[in-house]
């Protein structure tokens, strides 16, 4: 029974790492914007698995663990943040957010 | 093509064909429901990396509760159709080719790199599954003090998102 190469799991998380950077600059809305951070998040923790596995070390997986967690706290005030904005701007979309732009 | 490959590639192209829905869909429910199919798929390879309890955890924070969350703003602010404006060209002409191009360096320093090759020739991995008692004791000994911060950190973010979403008097 072959096993697949740990690589395989490092390209995969590379192009969902990509993928969330490209909806991240593409996207107009708030909490699409925020769930393509979500997704860096999760390719992120793919590569860390993957390269727990490589080395056969637990100390990757704890650190997907705390990434979890920070990433709940993250959403849970990010969230309602973005309550806030609309209840004040009436609007999700972020080129109409622009009072700090330049 | 063994079962384990076979099992990756479905699971493999089923998370990307969810980022990319995530794209290119209009309404924010859409690209949640597709952001919960990359998450699912995702704890089935870790799944198929031996790592249980991430998988389980992954179902249950990531998929269950900050979907959920996400999918609760979205009802609660009536999210609808994003509204196409054309104020930033930058985004269109620059973040489309400057995305493609870090996924492709990124892939290709993933398989060319010397670490990369190194992991592909020599570092396989095993077979055996990370046992959930020796994840715990590791969690529990020599990072008990990041576990127990991350208990003040979620208390912080419980008492900073009441604040900041109740209503002004």
């Amino acid at each position: 029974m072959s096993i697949v190469p740990i690589s395989y799991y490092l390209v995969l998380s590379a192009v969902l790492f990509g993928l969330g950077i490209i909806a991240f600059v593409v996207k107009r809305n708030i909490i699409t914007i925020f769930m393509a951070i979500e997704l860096m998040l999760n390719a992120v923790n793919l590569a860390f698995v993957a390269f727990a596995r490589a080395h056969n070390q637990l100390d990757g997986l704890v650190f997907v663990f705390f990434v979890i967690v920070v990433a709940a706290a993250e959403s849970a005030v990010g969230l309602a943040i973005i309550i806030t904005v609309y209840q004040n701007r009436q609007t999700l979309n972020l080129e109409r957010i622009n009072l700090l732009k330049f | 093509m063994t079962l384990p490959f076979i099992m990756f590639f479905v699971c493999a192209a089923l998370a990307v064909i969810g980022a990319f829905t995530l794209i290119v869909a209009r309404e924010p429910i859409h690209s949640a429901l597709a952001l919960v199919l990359v998450m699912v798929s995702l704890a089935v390879l870790y799944l198929l990396l031996g790592a249980e309890f991430i998988a389980a955890v992954q179902i249950i924070v990531y998929a269950g509760a900050i979907m959920v969350l996400f999918v609760f703003v979205i009802m609660l602010l009536n999210a609808g159709v994003e509204e196409r404006t054309d104020y930033s060209k930058l985004a269109k002409y620059a973040g489309l080719p400057f995305g493609f191009f870090l996924l492709l360096a990124l892939a290709y320093w993933m398989l060319e790199s010397f670490i990369g090759k190194q992991i592909a020739n020599g570092l396989g991995g095993t077979n055996a599954s990370v046992s959930t008692r020796e994840l715990s004791a590791q969690l529990f000994q020599k990072y008990l003090f990041p576990f127990e911060a991350t208990s003040i950190l979620i208390l912080i973010a419980i008492l900073g998102a009441l604040v900041l979403a109740k209503k002004d008097e």
